[in-house]
């Protein structure tokens, strides 16, 4: 029974994992940015909800507003600090984004505190097993709207003329914009789209974990990790492996000790880093 | 162009220089003034506690000056506070202490908030010998160092939970117990977890399950589902604030039933405000609580200090606070019974300390530990969605009855 509670529960937890990491996978597609702020625009996401919880309205609300929110202060980020660094060298987009991540921090410890915060779904729990293995249904509310909004955006990655013109851009940035595509644009609602699915897992996180203004980290690593493992523009992939590491913590957890389980999912990374030998590091090229 | 960033330079200078000189001239024990340093966070992930500190610090001083400051040698001084933001950061609150002592020329420092920080202040101020009566760093190892100048107005913090197993054991008619314990990896947790370990060696009680909890973890499933297993009596959690509210979080969305669940910084995380009822009967240690006996004539009575501070700053006062304005009590004591404001002379008269003041009893040990004072444990109850901390133990000021065993999670409405 043991076994089957840690996989469900790693199930659960690689789900949303893999949502934030859908929205690195796809600006680190299109633009060649690795967004060190992504766990901080998370947790920003995150407090929206629980801003939202502190007023009096269902914080599962949160996975509608605060996405609408975060598109938009992606997009302004875009326009302040990432436009300047897109077709610059990948080390200063690192550094901006670090830049970013650490302004973000003291904006959240300044206006919500350095208090740790949860908010309550009171959506109870579902008993299996004769009451060994248990679900919070906020765990599975979380995965289900996952599963949801990753499908959504498949689709209108597919169908609408902004995700084909994402799409082509990501393939080629110089005939995309000699084909007329406004990469500029592109690139922005691109960021704006990942800050967006961050404001969604955030809003999970804030029914599911706990928020603090200093957390955001861990989740920018899991998401770089998935997206190491599955690839670029890859959703299945992104999905699988972001169950995979869920599954691989818990079982660490269960089978090495709690102490040993970021220890191992760092283990795991460089292991993967070295197997895979960087074959991500492909050619840049950008047009503004 | 040129002229004008000259000129700007030469006039921040200017300010900087009178300000440096400024500040310099208030230092050590000037005109009427006692001046004591403390780094302090403000900003960073300390910072709310930071502020409880401060705040504490605050009302204690502006209470003493009110009623005559500190008489030595015949002569009235006020004390007088030099803050400097250490950003939650061990290496700049070192440096910070440095200047403070350096620059500022302060002989007499305040503790910042927390055991790392402390740990990383108390060889500065043990280097120069300042005396630094803290109050916000319980760690044992701050205690086992042999420091001279070091005074913790607080209990170290292996004794938070030792309490708990000792009335476990009580409960389970003087047998040993079985104990599943989680604890994050850090100086305070790790201290706390030393202190349980004594506990059940002491009582013959097993410990079944011992997870170290990592800092940035906040799932704490596979713990539960292992305890869930294992049906221990007693499971005792602590790795600060995000620790108690993870556990409680996912205990009540677990169901995980155990007779006794103990666990540190309850009030820091406004446990039973963010969780209400789930976080009934979970039984937490406290440095203080309001509705203890205790007295002095400076603020009266717990409650008393409670009110002031709820008046002064719109909220309770939590126990960092109570024990951060202890420590102005302790140093004005200190004061008046050297005499002198001979830095060795105040720290041996520091040494001598014994007094009771609203927030309990103090006396230090060998190592510079508070040893007077007992921890206390509280419990949460719930009337209908309130919920409050009732003192449960020890009993010499027990408000309510310790509630034991929990009800299962089946039976609780």
């Amino acid at each position: 029974m043991l076994m089957v509670q840690a996989s469900l529960d790693g199930i659960l937890l690689g789900i949303l994992f893999a949502l934030i990491a859908y929205g690195m996978a796809l600006q680190w597609g299109v633009m060649n940015i690795i967004n060190i702020a992504q766990g901080d625009l998370v947790i920003l996401g995150g407090y929206i909800a629980y801003t939202m919880y502190l007023v009096g309205i269902h914080p599962a609300w949160g996975v509608i507003v605060s996405p609408i929110i975060m598109y938009f202060v992606g997009v302004l980020l875009y326009k302040l600090v990432i436009n300047k660094v897109v077709d610059r060298d990948l080390f200063i987009s690192i550094l901006a984004t670090f830049g970013i991540a650490i302004v973000f921090q003291q904006l959240m410890n300044f206006i919500f505190g350095a208090d740790v915060v949860v908010a309550q779904s009171e959506y109870g729990t579902t008993m299996l097993f004769d009451n060994s293995v248990t679900l919070p249904n906020s765990k599975i509310f979380s995965a289900f709207i996952s599963v949801l909004y990753a499908v959504a955006l498949v689709v209108y990655m597919k169908k609408s003329r902004l995700g084909r013109a994402i799409r082509a851009t990501a393939q080629n940035a110089r005939a995309a914009k000699i084909l007329g595509v406004d990469t500029e644009k592109v690139y922005a609602a691109t960021f704006g789209i990942n800050a967006a699915l961050c404001g969604i897992a955030g809003a999970l996180i804030s029914i599911t974990l706990t928020l603090h203004p200093y957390v955001g980290l861990p989740y920018t690593v899991r998401s770089f990790m998935i997206v190491i493992v599955a690839g670029l523009g890859n959703l299945p992939a992104v999905a699988l492996s972001g169950m995979g590491l869920g599954l691989f913590e818990e079982f660490a957890d269960y089978i090495l000790g709690t102490e040993f389980r970021i220890g191992a999912v760092f283990m795991l990374l460089v292991f993967i880093l070295v197997y895979r030998r960087f074959k991500l590091s492909k050619k840049r090229e950008y047009l503004k | 162009m040129n002229k004008l960033v000259k000129l700007f330079i030469t006039s921040i200078s200017a300010i900087t220089l009178a300000l440096v000189s400024f500040t310099s001239s208030f230092a050590k024990v000037e005109g009427d003034y006692i001046v004591l340093g403390s780094a302090i966070s403000l900003t960073g992930k300390y910072s709310s506690n930071g502020v409880h500190t401060q705040n504490g610090y605050n009302m204690a001083v502006e209470r003493i000056n009110k009623m005559g400051g500190v008489e030595v040698q015949g002569k009235k001084y006020m004390f007088e506070i030099i803050y400097y933001d250490d950003e939650s950061n061990p290496k700049r609150a070192a440096q910070l202490a440095e200047r403070l002592i350096k620059q500022d020329g302060v002989h007499y420092m305040l503790g910042p908030y927390s055991s790392g920080l402390t740990k990383a202040i108390a060889p500065v101020t043990e280097k120069y010998k300042i005396p630094m009566v803290e109050a916000n760093g319980a760690s044992r190892s701050l205690f086992t160092k042999g420091y001279k100048y070091l005074f913790a107005v607080l209990s170290p913090a292996n004794q938070y939970l030792e309490v708990a197993i000792d009335l476990a054991v009580e409960k389970n008619g003087g047998k040993p117990v079985k104990i599943a314990q989680a604890f994050e990896q850090d100086a305070f947790s790790q201290d706390v977890r030393l202190g349980i370990l004594d506990a059940a060696k002491r009582t013959g009680s097993e410990i079944i399950i011992d997870d170290k909890l990592p800092k940035e973890l906040n799932d704490m499933a596979a713990t539960l589902a292992k305890v869930k297993a294992t049906k221990p009596d007693v499971l005792v959690v602590s790795g600060h604030t995000k620790g108690a509210l993870t556990a409680i979080r996912q205990i009540s969305e677990m169901k995980v039933d155990v007779p006794m669940l103990a666990m540190t910084h309850c009030d820091a995380a406004k446990l039973s405000k963010q969780h209400g009822k789930k976080s009934e009967y979970a039984l937490c240690a406290s440095q203080w609580h309001k509705n203890l006996s205790y007295k002095d004539k400076f603020f009266g009575s717990g409650k008393k200090y409670a009110k002031d501070f709820q008046k002064e700053f719109g909220y309770d006062p939590p126990y960092q606070s109570a024990e951060s304005s202890a420590a102005l009590l302790v140093f004005k004591d200190a004061f008046e019974r050297a005499n002198s404001f001979d830095r060795d002379a105040v720290r041996d008269a520091l040494v001598d300390t014994e007094m009771q003041t609203f927030y309990g009893n103090i006396k230090f040990g060998p190592g510079g530990q508070n040893v007077a004072k007992p921890m206390i444990l509280f419990q949460v109850r719930c009337k209908g969605d309130e919920c409050e901390n009732k003192v449960v133990a020890p009993t010499k000021w027990a408000s309510d009855k310790f509630y034991h065993p929990i009800p299962k999670w089946s039976e609780r409405s």
